[in-house]
């Protein structure tokens, strides 16, 4: 196909606002799926995602539209993948993006909007869902055209749900995002923006053909990684695979590689040929790095070759999922598992749950540190047990935090961040009702309750995103919990000196609400070291027997006494304590402790 | 097979259902006693073979047997077969001089007498029909009868009592000397009339209900009553006679029994059947001479082994250890035993004072 007859772009909407439903009327408007095999939102394969409303693998599909060749590459939607977004837009000339008539700019699509701007990507502003009735498109349309410093009558309405406008936005991608401009002479480099397994095929490669050609059979390498492999077939998704015999400068296809292992193949990586290949990679890659850890550990310590197997078979797909074996002296074997963030976290826990049957218990999440051991090297901690006792330093991750809310929560806004050692960094006003907001956080105060204590605090109405943007020092201490005088390393905690006594002393209280009495008198205590913060005694069980038993009820009381059996082996022996599950969330249920 | 030494026979009569009561009651049909009676006989003739020659104990539970009309409880009495022990269960109010001759000359050789509690107004919450002073009388009438061995059943935890009133219940049925004591923490099953009507003050006392127990080990002990099953207490004559409830020992030892009438379990050799709940159904199938309609349970031997334990552990003297396998935890054992709350040798295992308290959960933890 002809370069200037090509169009690759993205849509860019915050969760629900639309994106996956403006997809599905693409696809049906363009006859790429007929009406009749339409299953509602093609583009999400995944269960989990249909039903989260997150699309959480990008995938491309070409379409035809008046003689051009449109490729919608479909980005993830979160915070989490802002990586993935960013190389998903890497492949693209321009991007459509999505307010909800109804609702306005959300931070999260300011964040991709931001991204798609820095990645000189054109921008195609759409207001959805028109049809609404209680949609304001001209608000929506000042609003998002202000944010790309456009004008408001450039603005598209359109209603993805009817399908009024579609055609109209469809000849605006056509008349206004560039056509890609490589070099089909040049040697080959494609950028490989998402890939998947594939259980007969192995990897599957997405990509964008910057320069030069790639064909069948050749021997290909990718330029960061060093794997070498050949391609067994290249094509592209219409939406299903249509094999083809070359992929040129400015397309979008697939690569089947063979390989067995996503993590031998990045996204973001560039792939070249054997022979007559690039010698200079495209810019941009990086290394993602989890930051955000958590144990998973079978409820059923029976269970842990399972949970090994479906991270393995997880990792296949998930090339940033981390996990190396873990052993707690409360809760047995497990892993310990790194994420890009939390969203990334419960995606993982959801999908061992539910596709591979697994019940499990989740240790609240903490980040990733750094710290300086006494032997002056840095290490990195990714888990409250494994900090050192002594250490000369510590750092933790920050984020740049983006919130938007409107302008009558913008005090309680504040004294949340305020509480959560943030840092004020910017606000403005995006109309005269909403508020944008900008702080410095540590990832820290913001993985365990800041999103239920935001959402909670602005009655649902703030947004909020989030950036990384390094390790800084922290006056970091580690608090430990002792039951019946045996420290347990999995409710350990890593948290700013101030707030540790406070935070310690919340923990046992709310350790003695979840810990049942026992035949004997337990001791709750948190500290720092050798130094005990905090106590709480959970007081023994003085009677634990049923007062009747005679001929008539032998057989009920045997499955009452069973059922208590039954209690007992859901509980976790720490020592001879018996400490339910959800106990071990308890950091989670402290609430806003510290204040 | 014709062993079982062990017979109980529920008589479901009552004047008056009250509130807490879970058991297989009828109120009513006077005119039916004798119809029953003769479905009682008829399911007795049917399951004689099961029984040995010589029984050990008879039970007449209820309802309130004694409530039952007097010339079909004699004919009842009379076709029974001869046991060491025959214990009738007696409601206070319906015990009468006449009552005591006839259940005397009927071989029956122990009371056991619902008293519950001996205040007035606790009877009435309970709905019970006697007064404190009707107990007080029953005592008297079955002493000069020449009764020997009676029970009090004791309940506490009910809405409205103190533990002052508890101890005064307790100072009043030992002024008795009863040769045997059970007192029961009152069990309020959700969904009942009388859950409903005191819920928040059940709560109430499910807090006391610790200390309630404490005490009545403690001023029962202290009275020189042996605590020889959780909840049941005897006198230790110096004659030597063993006062515990020998009916009760052959459930609590896992011994076989067989049971008659409505509702009725037995446990024979690995089986275990407990007899339709409803009257007229149970008396048209013996009119027939067919076995009632039975709830079928088959025990097998980990299961026997299991309710040995839960049930031989709700006693003072030691279980033997041969027998039970590998129905115990070793772990759980050890650790139990540090904890103070059991103790065991080489040859058998028991439950320390501290452990009996808390049974249930030990129990739990030993079995594996």
């Amino acid at each position: 196909m002809d370069q200037s007859r090509i169009r690759n772009f993205s849509i860019i909407a915050h969760i629900d606002h639309g994106k996956s439903t403006l997809a599905d009327r693409i696809l049906e408007l363009t006859n790429a799926v007929s009406k009749r095999d339409m299953r509602a939102q093609v583009l999400d394969s995944m269960d989990l995602e249909r039903e989260r409303g997150i699309t959480i693998k990008a995938q491309a599909v070409r379409v035809t539209w008046k003689g051009h060749e449109l490729n919608l590459i479909d980005t993830p939607g979160h915070v989490d993948f802002t990586y993935e977004v960013s190389r998903s837009l890497q492949a693209c000339e321009g991007a459509v993006l999505v307010v909800d008539a109804a609702q306005g700019t959300e931070a999260q699509t300011l964040a991709n909007a931001y991204l798609a701007i820095e990645n000189n990507l054109e921008i195609v502003p759409v207001v959805n869902k028109i049809d609404l009735p209680q949609a304001d498109p001209d608000g929506a349309a000042r609003e998002v055209s202000e944010l790309i410093g456009d004008t408001p009558e450039h603005v598209l309405r359109i209603s993805a749900k009817t399908g009024q406008g579609v055609p109209e936005l469809l000849d605006a991608i056509v008349e206004r995002i560039p056509p890609p401009i490589g070099h089909p002479d040049a040697p080959a480099r494609a950028l490989i923006f998402d890939s998947s397994y594939d259980q007969y095929r192995g990897v599957v490669a997405f990509v964008r053909v910057i320069d030069g050609v790639f064909r069948p059979r050749e021997r290909l390498r990718a330029m960061a990684m060093g794997t070498r492999f050949e391609a067994q077939e290249i094509g592209f998704m219409a939406p299903a695979m249509s094999p083809v015999d070359a992929l040129t400068a400015g397309e979008v296809g697939y690569v089947i590689t063979g390989l067995k292992d996503v993590s031998e193949l990045r996204v973001g990586d560039t792939l070249t040929t054997e022979t007559g290949g690039a010698t200079e990679p495209l810019p941009g890659y990086k290394d993602v790095k989890p930051m955000v850890f958590a144990g998973l550990f079978p409820t059923d310590s029976d269970q842990y070759p399972e949970l090994r197997d479906a991270l393995e078979r997880l990792k296949l797909n998930d090339a940033a999922l981390f996990y190396e074996p873990e052993t707690s002296q409360a809760l047995g074997f497990g892993f310990r598992s790194g994420f890009l963030g939390l969203l990334h976290m419960e995606i993982v826990r959801e999908r061992l749950e539910r596709e591979f049957d697994l019940d499990l218990l989740v240790t609240a999440p903490n980040v990733a540190y750094r710290v300086l051991e006494r032997n002056g090297e840095w290490r990195e901690v990714h888990s409250p047990a494994d900090m050192p006792d002594e250490f000369d330093d510590v750092e933790e991750p920050y984020v740049k935090a983006s919130i938007i809310v409107p302008k009558e929560y913008v005090g309680q806004v504040m004294e949340l961040n305020n509480d959560r050692r943030g840092k004020f960094d910017h606000m403005e006003y995006l109309s005269p009702e909403r508020v944008h907001l900008t702080y410095e956080l540590p990832l820290g105060e913001i993985v365990l309750d800041y999103y239920d204590q935001l959402k909670s605090r602005t009655r649902g109405y703030a947004s909020f995103d989030y950036d990384y943007i390094g390790f800084r020092p922290g006056t970091l201490v580690r608090v430990d919990v002792l039951v019946a005088g045996e420290p347990v390393d999995a409710l350990s905690l890593i948290i700013h000196r101030e707030f540790a006594y406070d935070r310690g002393r919340a923990l046992v209280e709310q350790l003695k609400k979840e810990i049942p009495r026992q035949m004997f008198d337990v001791a709750i205590q948190a500290a720092i070291g050798a130094r005990v913060i905090a106590r709480e005694t959970v007081k023994a069980r003085r009677k634990d027997v049923l007062a009747k038993c005679y001929g008539g009820d032998i057989t009920r009381k045997r499955k009452l006494l069973e059922n208590q059996k039954k209690g007992k082996k859901r509980m976790k022996q720490v020592g001879a304590v018996e400490v339910p599950q959800e106990a071990f969330l308890a950091v989670l249920n402290i609430g806003d402790g510290k204040k | 097979m014709s062993d079982v030494r062990h017979l109980y026979v529920h008589l479901p009569f009552c004047s008056h259902r009250c509130g807490y009561c879970d058991f297989v009651t009828v109120v009513g049909r006077q005119g039916e006693h004798d119809a029953y009676v003769d479905a009682l006989l008829s399911e007795l003739e049917l399951e004689a073979v099961l029984l040995d020659a010589e029984l050990d104990t008879i039970f007449l539970g209820g309802g309130t047997p004694t409530f039952t009309e007097p010339g079909a409880l004699e004919r009842l009495l009379g076709a029974l077969p001869d046991a060491r022990e025959v214990t009738v269960e007696a409601n206070p109010e319906t015990v009468t001089p006449e009552l005591a001759a006839l259940l005397s000359r009927n071989r029956v050789n122990r009371v056991s007498l619902g008293a519950q509690t001996f205040n007035t107004e606790l009877l009435d919450v309970l709905e019970r029909r006697a007064s404190g002073e009707d107990v007080k009388r029953a005592v008297y009438v079955l002493r000069s009868a020449g009764f020997d061995n009676i029970n009090l059943d004791l309940v506490y935890g009910i809405p409205g009592q103190s533990t002052a009133d508890l101890e005064r219940d307790l100072a009043t049925a030992l002024s008795f000397e009863p040769e045997h004591l059970s007192c029961y923490e009152l069990e309020a099953k959700p969904g009942t009339r009388f859950t409903h009507a005191h819920g928040p003050e059940l709560e109430r006392q499910a807090d006391a209900m610790e200390d309630y127990f404490e005490r009545v080990v403690e001023q029962l002990s202290a009275a020189g009553y042996r605590w020889y099953e959780t909840a049941n207490f005897c006198r230790t004559p110096s004659d030597g006679r063993d006062l515990r409830a020998h009916h009760n020992l052959a459930y609590w030892e896992g011994r076989d029994y067989l049971g008659l009438g409505i509702g009725a379990v037995s446990t024979v050799g690995g089986r275990r059947w407990r007899n339709t709940p409803r009257l007229p159904a149970y008396v048209a199938a013996l009119r027939d001479e067919d076995a009632p309609i039975r709830e079928l349970e088959t025990i097998d031997e980990g299961t026997r082994v299991r309710e040995h334990v839960m049930l031989g552990l709700r006693l003072d003297e030691p279980l033997p250890l041969a027998g039970l396998g590998d129905a115990l935890d070793d772990a759980a054992l050890q650790r139990l035993t540090g904890l103070g709350l059991v103790r065991h040798d080489e040859h058998t295992i028991a439950l320390t004072r501290r452990g009996r308290f808390l049974g249930g959960g030990v129990t739990a933890d030993l079995l594996t």
